[in-house]
């Protein structure tokens, strides 16, 4: 990766709660996590989203104490705690097979942290069942973990690791032991209990839905970096890479040279497209460089008519129709033998008649919708 | 219809699988012990066999003479009642041993790099390609009076006279553990490499400092390791012949010699008998405590299995 597309450092934030100063992780001779910079703020759910392998899971285990950096130092709370060993630290961890104690039962598991603790008997009840009660689980304290579903686990998990009241809360991929049809509702449920507790939360995951959903701002990791950080609609709508947007969402890529820069736009001309393509923002790229421009399918507008645009449009032909409920997603092959990708609203769908298989169409895109991508 | 036929096969199938160890353990255990059984209530008389018939048919009458005299000594002489109780101390004592020191032995060795473990556990397993006879043999080269570790003591200079040892509880002690430790460890060993590290990861996390979270999570998930193997080391030892006859003094009171002595030196058939039927009553309750926590492990496995 080039090294302008690493975000900055961090923002020099008053609220930064959690700081990962340049670490560094190497096992033997394999790099797992090369340099990674990191600001969290006080009560925010920030996601390390990446495909596996690419050291978001070892991040997380160095925030945990289970692992110690090579180098580098991690903070929290102004406090470096990166050598502090994991029951030392006012962190708890939500695992990704929950890790929940088979011999014990759910209100002996949610109870262990406080016991080690020290607290007074009275007390760990009274807390045990407020965080059970916080995870409507109250009525299972007595049944063992393989007596509930995978859904239950979780809570139980979850109670447990935030009767503690940690600074801290880790979710190592919270939702991948569940069943697709409760994770969306498992992710709105999870993001309203962190809301009321007020944790601070670092969730690791490889589903870009997950971290869209779940988290206000994320960081793109891949081959141990850290290549994008930003609130999910930043990541979306500017990725800073070719990566990261492919990574999050699906997208068409263009490939051209710039041949007209202006601060406010730049044209770019592609062997790909009938017509140059207009951005309407600045580069600091130089002219004849070759960039890439990402359109995202449901910013491109299928049509039978020519558009009357001077930029932004090609012609091909419908390849491909895919019915998808909310909308369609087409798949053109352009006249340079490009396909390109489209998703056409249900509404223009029910509107207009809509274009069928082997038609000649016309895709065209706005100026804004389109983003130069040097790498 | 079909899939009722084939399920109907399939179970017939089934309880035919059974029979062979059932017939096996009938003939060769069942069998066997009624046939004690039987002696035990018998009375002692001279000739081939040396013991009064249960059931006699005579003048039309069947005679069944059932003899109680053997279980009476058993209890009315001290000598058994001691010996039983010696017996079962020094299978305890061994089993505890054991235990000290097995666990660290296989918690180590679960622990260890798959390529370490398979080496330590042959060397736990090495000792089992020589007979038990020669390995008990070597402990008496050992440990006798001019044995090779007094020898080794005198010539160091630590002690002046040699150590009792040879023909004293200690020595069976010291056969007994040496033999019967690789029975406990290689239980707990298999339990202890199942153990999901991730457990103790979540324990540490939750403030628990190593020795807490292996004292809470580690040793009670062990426990039905720690159990089969300890089952495994005392059931054996109670009646242990060999290693008390060899290592062990006059005064060493064990079950096995007991039986050896009525049956050999005696000919008391009858006697030897009733020793073996209630040593047998004595081994059935942890017998039958190995088969309930067998039974539970099996059935919370079945139920993870499912989940």
């Amino acid at each position: 990766m080039d090294n302008r597309s690493v975000t900055p450092a961090w923002p020099a934030d008053e609220d930064e709660f959690v700081r990962v100063d340049d670490v560094v992780k190497i096992y033997g001779d394999v790099v797992a996590v090369q340099s990674v910079n990191l600001s969290v703020r006080r009560r925010e759910i920030f996601a390390l989203l990446g495909s596996s392998g690419c050291g978001k899971s070892t991040l997380l285990r160095m925030l945990a104490g289970f692992e110690e950096p090579t180098s580098g130092r991690i903070y929290l709370d102004g406090e470096d705690i990166t050598a502090l060993a994991p029951y030392r630290r006012p962190v708890n961890m939500m695992f990704q097979s929950y890790a929940l104690f088979p011999h014990m039962t759910v209100e002996a598991n949610v109870s262990f942290g406080l016991k080690q603790e020290g607290v007074p008997r009275n007390e760990i009840h009274e807390r045990v069942f407020e965080a059970l009660d916080l995870v409507q689980m109250a009525g299972y304290s007595r049944r063992k973990p393989h007596q509930l579903s995978g859904g239950q686990q979780q809570r139980v998990a979850l109670a447990r690791s935030l009767v503690k009241r940690p600074k801290l809360l880790l979710l190592d991929e919270p939702m991948s032991a569940l069943d697709k049809q409760i994770r969306q509702k498992t992710q709105i449920e999870l993001v309203r209990i962190l809301d009321q507790v007020g944790v601070t939360c670092i969730m690791v995951t490889h589903d870009q839905d997950e971290a869209m959903t779940m988290a206000s701002r994320l960081a793109v990791m891949t081959e141990g970096q850290i290549v994008q950080c930003g609130t999910p609609q930043e990541v979306y709508e500017f990725p800073n890479s070719r990566f990261v947007a492919g990574f999050i969402g699906s997208t068409n890529l263009f490939t051209g040279t710039i041949t007209v820069d202006e601060p406010d736009h730049v044209l770019i001309e592609s062997d790909e497209l009938l017509r140059p393509m207009h951005v309407n923002h600045g580069v600091s790229e130089p002219l004849g460089m070759q960039v890439y421009v990402s359109v995202r399918p449901e910013q491109i507008r299928v049509a039978r008519e020519q558009p009357q645009a001077e930029y932004n449009w090609s012609r091909g032909i419908v390849s491909h129709m895919a019915w998808m409920g909310s909308h369609a997603r087409y798949q053109l092959r352009l006249d340079s033998g490009l396909v390109v990708e489209a998703a056409v609203p249900r509404q223009i769908m029910a509107q207009t008649d809509a274009p069928g298989m082997d038609e000649e169409v016309f895709i065209h895109w706005s100026s804004e919708s389109a983003v130069v991508l040097a790498s | 219809m079909r899939r009722l036929f084939t399920h109907d096969r399939q179970s017939v199938l089934r309880k035919l699988a059974i029979v062979p160890p059932f017939a096996w353990l009938a003939l060769f255990l069942l069998v066997p012990f009624l046939l004690v059984l039987k002696i035990s209530f018998a009375d002692l008389r001279f000739g081939i066999p040396p013991y009064t018939p249960l059931a006699t048919l005579e003048n039309e009458t069947l005679s069944l003479s059932v003899h109680l005299s053997s279980y009476l000594l058993l209890f009315r002489d001290s000598l058994y009642v001691a010996t039983y109780i010696s017996s079962v101390k020094m299978a305890l004592v061994t089993t505890v041993c054991c235990a000290l020191l097995g666990y660290p032995m296989a918690y180590y060795i679960a622990r260890a790099n798959p390529r370490a473990r398979n080496m330590m556990l042959l060397a736990v397993i090495l000792p089992f390609w020589t007979s038990l006879l020669l390995r008990v043999y070597a402990w008496v080269g050992i440990l006798r009076n001019d044995g090779l570790l007094n020898n080794a003591l005198m010539a160091l200079g630590l002690i002046d006279s040699p150590l009792e040892i040879y023909r004293t509880d200690l020595a069976v002690y010291i056969g007994l553990i040496y033999a019967y430790l690789p029975f406990f460890i290689l239980p707990l060993y298999a339990n202890l490499v199942k153990f999901d590290m991730r457990l103790l990861e979540a324990a540490y996390d939750l403030g628990a400092r190593p020795f807490q979270a292996f004292w809470r999570v580690t040793l009670p998930m062990s426990l039905p390791g720690v159990i089969a193997g300890s089952l495994l080391v005392f059931i054996p030892t109670v009646g242990e012949y060999v290693i008390p006859e060899m290592l062990g003094g006059a005064d060493t009171l064990m079950m096995g010699r007991l039986m050896w002595t009525e049956f050999f030196n005696n000919t008391d058939w009858p006697m030897a008998a009733a020793v073996t039927c209630v040593m047998v009553l004595i081994l059935i309750v942890p017998l039958a405590l190995l088969q309930y926590n067998q039974a539970r492990q099996f059935d919370s496995e079945r139920r993870h299995g499912k989940t």
